[in-house]
């Protein structure tokens, strides 16, 4: 039988078998709770550098199919289950997940009591391992694994971002429809246009602005923030991407620039980078949130939310507490979800209201969004 | 939200007796609420029948009422009680239907009762047909396309509209009978006359088929504040057609893509805010076309259900529990997560094994019934099992069920062996065979899955067949595979890797015996030399992100092992482990769940800490919060093994559980269990025929002539020995199962030839039949020294009809008290000659005044928590004290329970549900659940135990007679006093010349054969309110067969003995002097509340 072992920084390891694509990966193991939604955690690009873990046992039954997917192809560098399907069941399955990984050359390991993975990073914490269904020798994956290049503090988002400007012109939303759209005004005078600031954007986020009647223009993370307004943005978006917030000062130091100058709505590292344009720190949480069953509070309306969440690092409060009002909070843990500016239409929020995967429930923010773009255009609400 | 201050008494109503369709989980959700409420500080009227719950503890409530569940009770109790508020969601249907009533009857708007949880309109909103159809186009949510018709033209046109395949369903019919599928015009005319014909109201629902598609189910919560969380999502292996209750269903979900998912719980969220269901939860089902992803809602249940109870457990998330509190006002971020601690219940559940629950069947209870699943339910319990894969858990679940089987196959059981078929006729026979019964549903549809794959059938081919989609399919395929690879290889020759492969797939040590052609105990002893043990993993509803501290555990065969959670971690405290009592089937249920439960408490109580090892998802006792740790698992010896390894407890506890952990007894006293209570040698000698005769002989009590017998000529001469009539039974069985009376050689035949099958380890046991005698049930304490008592009940129906199916009293009423103590003293013999330790049941028939000895069960019985209510004596907890080592003098226990009033017990039946089966009550039990009547007389508490089985004892109208010629003596007494009483009598030719002849005015009724109008066109025109009709002879299809099914069809209380007719007659004066009154539990027994 073929083995696969994942080695983590401290020395634990875990052992498995090889599914999708054969080969030697290293990046910062992770884990993600969801239920459903391997293929749109597969293909964030928010999980570049990451190796991530499903705790739910059984991925794959669905297969994989065309639509789902949130960028070009898989972007994680490798993906620990329990069991992979070899047989999915789904009307829209084009291929098992077995057969897709190894499209695109992801290496997969099942067989691993992921309950224990992930247990370990609960109470140890996020940490550097390496896969491989290769090459066992424990040594020699120790020593490629010393070799590995960080995840904290370095900038992943240039992997991820898009070569050059480009209108998205995907149709609006593939078959299926969905239920809970924000209802918005009416398309004005002329639609919306947003420029997104492309860190690794996943393809709902454009999807549902596409959907709402914004014309969306997408743009390199290196874009100058001058550029960005020759554009003519109603309002900008800050998308999310994989790594350490701090590590893209240029980004950082252009929406500094935006602040104030046009509508500005951000998300995951988006809003990180918000936070730390605005002055703020960031730092990183043990183990981060991945999933799709985080409940969030809505500090202004007063309701919870479920959210689908991906991140490790976290936009101190503290640190920018007089520029911003506390908007969303992170009800497991009290940490910060989001915040708005106190002057200016600049806010952000941590987890994912574009969902895929994960709950709409907070899919309405995109809907306050377009009313403040609106606003600023001197358009009046409807 | 902070909970309400503005109400402070809140009314509950319970779901009443155990049925099919409504079992142990509304005991486990009314609990929760109790305790939740009280713990809130709310004071908490309870009204329920059935007397084997937790909920009707009396510490469970403030006021308990056992009394009746009708509007007119429920009415009296809040003109009592006074409540500030009436929760209705908690009592399953029952309680949904009686609130409903209440508040028609302008109840609750005359006593200002509020209705909380879900209110009147919107619990009609969910129910009614029409006003959820309305709701649904409103919110823009596609439902399967249908149309009502009253006539034949009608149907016709609707059918037009919606084209083929269609369903009809006859509106007000029992049992789903007259329904059916049509798939062409030709089939319609057929189905929709017949449909129209069946229905009460000549009314039919035509719907577009949705048969064959997947089908699923959420579990929905809301608070006050509009916030809605999903609890758990739920996947049927069973295609739609078949009632969920009866379907194998799976948590969570396993098919649907996350964007399907989160669309259908869009759906979900947007039914429950239009419905308007306020808080708590509710249960939701869709259907998904496999071919295109079309989702089409089936219906809401604005209530906790069944599948709410098996979310609760699948998940560790307790549904009733946070629903009770959100309906005081809490909000779901208020309300912290018991498991986590830190996080509050405003959250989503997130699981990382797989669950599958699996319907117990016992068709072979009802032979006549027709064994097909549909649209109604007709399971009578149910088992869950977890594992880290689906086939880990099927099989786990498999060998839960108790029906003899230790997996998927390869366990010595077969139903057909295609690997021996040698021509490819033979196999053309079996694979029509098998077609046929994946086209079918049935209840053993899963082994013919495994039987298809081994003929060389195809996933897809069994999918179109089956409609069971493929995912489900290809993973038995894979447990087929892992099969054919160890078939033939030796247990040395399999490396460990490959043994420890096999468990994980879930395969028992019996199976790989089976297939390794060894025993089991080398499987075993093979695995601990090899170190291949299960592990423990939690239930968290996490999966892992958060610590969690409620041990709740499965066991799998995986990587690491869990330590023990939060603060038992480090607990010194003695242990003991209560082996459950697995899913209900007739004959196994509540009652001894509830004697877990109580021994769980009392183990609590005294400083011990308790082990439950249960794998019933309905019942308290897999309530995360009963035991100090539960352990969700099969009960089989492996299993057991395996957990007391893990836990080393000083006591295990089998004599609660019933048969399941008894059977036990013996195969874990070898392996050096520490079972505590009464020995198991003890029990031996009681089950034992030839021991149980040297016991009796020497305490110098006496049994009917009996005598044992391996052939049928052995039985013929004991049976002529004895001289007919007799009892036939197969030894080490519960509930009767296969137990007959024999009245001649042909009838001893046909059962000795049956019998072969249904225990072939064990010897037919005939006893002599006391015919017309008394008898008596007995539940006594024992502490191996001092007996007491705790009931002496003496049975409604005479000797002969199984005492789970009987109604009886307590105390006793027609019995000397000379008679009376000499049972006691008999008792006390057999206890002390047993050296019992906990719990006695001992069966006694009075005939001549001469007592006789039935039956001896050194263990908790089936009547325990009805003793138990009727006494107001917690007998299973002081029982479980005494095994522990406390004595009945330390407990204060010294003395038999003297009462004041009488409370009866009456069984409650399940033919509704297989209509056709013959209602006359024998010697093998056939009720599922049963109720309590209490009250100052006999009459009024009988009066009572019927209303509550749902047999409406009539104060006026007309009264059917037709009894054999040996009850007409006894009937001409009985029809005077109905006389007297103000109904008129109805009798069939032969009866009512007896009643004439006797001066009492008679109406002539025809038999059936005799000419229209019949005794049956009477039924259906109402024109009889009750039946009195005695069985002459076990002929089938015969005139009474069909008198005694309508009655069950059209709902007409139907007494088919002597005994019962003269308590129902005590019953009706009683109702007509004096009407019905009720009282809570706390004052019969005096307590100040």
């Amino acid at each position: 039988m073929e083995r696969a072992i994942i080695l983590l920084e401290d020395g634990k390891y875990f052992t498995g078998t090889p599914f999708g694509a054969r080969g030697v990966r290293t990046g910062e193991l992770v884990f993600n709770t969801s239920m459903t939604g391997y293929q749109e955690i597969l293909t964030d690009p928010s999980y570049k550098g990451q190796i991530v873990t499903m705790t739910y046992p059984l991925i794959g039954n669905y297969g994989v199919n065309e639509e789902d997917v949130e960028s070009r192809g898989p972007q994680v560098e490798g993906f620990v289950v329990r069991e992979c399907c070899r047989y999915p069941s789904n009307w829209r399955a084009t291929h098992s997940l077995d057969e897709y990984l190894r499209e695109h050359d992801i290496v997969g390991i099942e067989g691993v009591d992921t309950r224990a993975v992930t247990r370990h990073i609960r109470s140890i914490g996020a940490m550097m391992c390496i896969v491989s269904s290769e090459d066992a020798d424990l040594a020699e994956l120790r020593r490629l694994l010393e070799e590995a290049p960080p995840y904290v503090g370095v900038d992943l988002v240039k992997e991820v971002t898009c070569g050059a400007p480009h209108r998205f012109d995907e149709e609006p939303l593939p078959p299926m429809g969905r239920g809970v759209m924000p209802e918005v005004p009416g398309p004005g005078k002329r639609p919306l246009r947003v420029v997104a600031y492309d860190c690794g954007i996943k393809r709902n986020i454009l999807r549902i602005l596409s959907a709402l009647g914004c014309e969306v223009v997408v743009v390199p993370a290196d874009t100058t923030a001058s550029r960005v307004l020759q554009l003519g943005p109603d309002g900008i978006f800050l998308s999310n991407g994989p790594g350490d917030p701090a590590a893209v000062t240029y980004l950082i130091e252009e929406v500094a620039k935006l602040i104030g100058v046009k509508p500005i709505f951000g998300i995951c590292l988006g809003h990180q980078i918000l936070g730390l344009a605005l002055g703020g720190r960031t730092f990183k949480l043990k183990f981060g949130h991945r999933g799709a069953n985080h409940p969030v509070k809505d500090l202004r309306r007063g309701n919870i939310l479920i959210t689908a969440q991906n991140h490790g690092f976290c936009v101190d409060l503290e640190s920018i507490a007089s520029e911003v009002e506390p908007t969303f909070v992170n009800l497991n843990d009290g940490t910060l979800e989001g915040f708005r500016h106190r002057r200016y239409p600049a806010y952000s929020v941590q987890f994912h209201p574009e969902d895929s995967p994960g709950p709409h429930d907070a899919v309405y923010l995109f809907g306050d969004f377009i009313r403040d773009m609106r606003a600023w255009r001197g358009e009046a609400h409807a | 939200m902070p909970k309400r201050t503005d109400i402070r008494k809140i009314l509950i109503i319970g779901s009443g007796p155990i049925i099919i369709s409504q079992a142990c989980e509304f005991d486990y959700s009314g609990t929760q609420a109790c305790k939740a409420l009280k713990e809130e500080g709310f004071r908490v009227v309870l009204v329920n029948s059935n007397p084997a719950t937790i909920m009707t503890d009396p510490e469970m409530a403030d006021r308990t009422y056992i009394e009746p569940i009708t509007p007119e009770v429920v009415a009296r109790i809040i003109e009592k009680e006074r409540p500030d508020a009436l929760l209705p969601t908690l009592g399953g249907q029952t309680g949904l239907n009686t609130a409903i009533k209440v508040a028609e009857m302008g109840v609750l708007d005359d006593f200002g009762v509020e209705m909380i949880g879900a209110n009147y309109e919107a619990i009609r909103k969910a129910e009614d047909r029409d006003l959820f159809r309305q709701a649904m186009a409103s919110i823009g949510l596609d439902l399967p396309r249908s149309g009502l018709a009253h006539t034949m033209e009608e149907a016709r046109a609707v059918a037009a509209e919606l084209g083929f395949p269609l369903i009809i369903r006859p509106a007000f019919t029992l049992g789903g009978t007259g329904g059916g599928v049509a798939f062409n015009a030709e089939e319609f005319e057929r189905v929709a006359a017949a449909g129209l014909d069946a229905s009460m109201i000549s009314e039919i629902l035509i719907e577009e088929s949705v048969m064959g598609w997947k089908e699923y189910e959420l579990e929905v919560m809301r608070d006050l504040k509009d916030n809605v969380v999903i609890i758990c999502s739920i996947e049927n292996f069973d295609p739609m057609g078949i009632h969920t209750g009866d379907s194998i269903t799976v948590a969570p979900a396993q098919t649907l893509t996350d964007r399907e998912y989160q669309l259908m719980r869009d759906a979900a969220i947007a039914i429950i805010r239009e419905i308007g269901v306020e808080t708590g939860g509710s249960n939701i089902q869709f259907a998904v076309n496999p071919d295109n992803g079309r989702m089409v809602v089936i219906e809401m249940n604005p209530r906790v259900s069944r599948s709410s109870a098996l979310a609760s457990k699948a998940t560790g998330f307790p549904i009733a529990k946070i629903a009770a509190k959100l309906a005081v006002g809490y909000t779901l971020d208020e309300i912290p997560n018991d498991i986590t601690r830190e996080t509050p219940a405003s959250f989503e559940p997130t699981i990382d094994y797989c669950v599958v629950k699996i319907p117990r069947f016992t068709f072979e209870k009802f032979p006549g019934a027709d064994p097909t699943l549909g649209i109604s339910m007709k399971s009578v319990g149910e088992v869950m099992a977890i594992g880290r894969t689906f086939k880990e858990a099927l099989q786990k679940g498999i060998r839960s069920l108790e029906i003899g089987r230790y997996g998927l196959g390869s366990d010595r059981k077969e139903l057909m062996s295609p690997r021996g078929l040698s021509t490819p006729e033979e196999r053309e026979e079996a694979l029509a065979v098998v077609r046929e019964k994946l086209t079918t549903p049935n209840a053993e549809r899963l082994y013919y899955i495994r039987y298809g794959f081994q003929l060389g059938m195809s996933s897809r081919e069994m999918y179109e067949l089956s409609g069971i989609d493929p995912w489900f399919l290809e993973n038995i395929r894979e447990i087929v595979e892992e099969e054919d690879r160890l078939r033939g290889c030796r247990l040395d020759d399999l490396s460990d890797e490959e043994l420890f492969r096999a468990k994980s797939m879930g395969f028992s040590d019996v199976q790989l015996s089976f297939l390794l052609e060894c025993e089991e105990k080398e499987v075993r002893e093979r695995r601990r030399s090899s170190g291949i043990r299960p592990v423990c993993k939690l239930v968290d509803t996490c999966a892992a992100e958060f610590e969690a501290y409620t041990p709740y555990y499965y066991s799998t065969y995986e990587k690491e092992e869990e330590p023990l959670a939060g603060p038992h971690a480090s607990a010194s405290r003695p242990k003991v482990m209560i082996l459950g009592g697995g899913p209900n089937r007739i004959g196994q249920g509540i009652e001894f769940d509830y004697c877990c439960v109580h021994a769980s408490f009392a183990l609590r109580e005294e400083g011990y800490e308790s082990i439950m090892v249960n794998n019933n998802p309905e019942t308290v006792s897999t309530d995360y919060d009963t035991s100090d740790r539960l352990y969700f698992e099969p009960l089989t010896l492996e299993d057991v093994l395996e957990i007391m390894e893990r836990e080393k407890p000083e006591g295990i506890i089998v004599q609660f559980g019933g048969q399941t952990p008894l059977n036990l007894a013996v195969p874990l006293m070898r392996e050096n269990a520490p079972i505590i209570g009464t020995s198991p040698d003890s029990i031996d000698r009681a089950e034992d025929r030839d021991r149980f005769k040297a016991l009796l002989h020497k305490v110098g009590l006496r049994q009917p002539e009996n005598g044992t017998a391996m052939s049928f000529r052995e039985a013929l001469e004991v049976a002529h020995h004895i001289g007919y009539p007799v009892v036939v039974r197969p030894s080490y069985v519960l509930g009767g199962r296969g137990m007959e009376i024999v009245y001649d050689d042909a009838a001893l035949e046909e059962f000795m030839r049956e019998a072969a099958d249904v225990s072939p380890d064990h010897p037919v046991l005939i006893d002599k039949f006391l015919e017309e005698a008394v008898e008596i049930d007995v539940d006594a304490v024992a502490d191996g020294r001092d007996v007491v008592v705790a009931g002496v009940m003496e049975h409604i129906e005479e000797a002969g009809i199984h005492s789970g199916d009987s109604a009886c009293a307590i105390p006793p009423f027609s019995l000397g008290e000379a008679m009376v103590e000499e049972i006691k003293e008999a008792t006390y013999a057999l206890a002390r000659e047993l050296q019992v330790v906990g719990l006695m049941n001992v069966q006694y028939a009075v005939k001549d005044e001469k007592l006789y000895v039935l039956e001896v069960n050194p263990r908790a019985s089936r009547t325990v928590p009805y003793v138990s209510k009727a006494t107001g004596v917690p007998w299973a907890k002081i029982a479980t004290k005494l095994m522990i080592g406390k004595t009945l003098r330390e407990l204060g226990i010294t003395r038999e329970v003297e009462i004041e009033h009488i409370a009866v017990k009456e069984a409650v039946l399940p033919f509704n549900r297989f209509f056709g089966v013959d209602t006359i009550l024998g010697p093998e039990m056939r009720s599922t659940g049963e109720v309590m009547g209490i009250d100052r007389d006999l009459g009024m508490a009988y009066a009572k135990s019927q209303i509550a089985a749902g047999s409406l004892l009539p104060t006026s109208g007309n009264i059917f007679v037709s009894v054999k010629d040996g009850d007409k003596r006894e009937i001409v007494h009985i029809s005077h006093r109905l006389h007297e009483l103000g109904f008129r009598i109805l009798a069939t030719k032969g009866t009512a010349e007896v009643l004439r002849r006797n001066g009492i005015p008679v109406e002539v009724v025809n038999k059936m054969h005799e000419g229209r109008p019949h005794v049956v066109d009477y039924m259906k025109n109402r024109q009889i309110q009750l039946i009195i009709n005695t069985p002459s002879g076990k002929r089938p299809r015969s005139d009474q067969w069909s008198i005694r099914s309508y009655a069950v069809l059209y709902n007409i209380p139907l007494i088919t003995t002597m005994s019962a007719a003269r308590a129902a007659l005590h019953g009706m004066e009683s109702l007509l002097r004096r009407g019905m009154d009720v009282q809570p539990l706390q004052d019969w027994h005096g307590v100040r509340s």
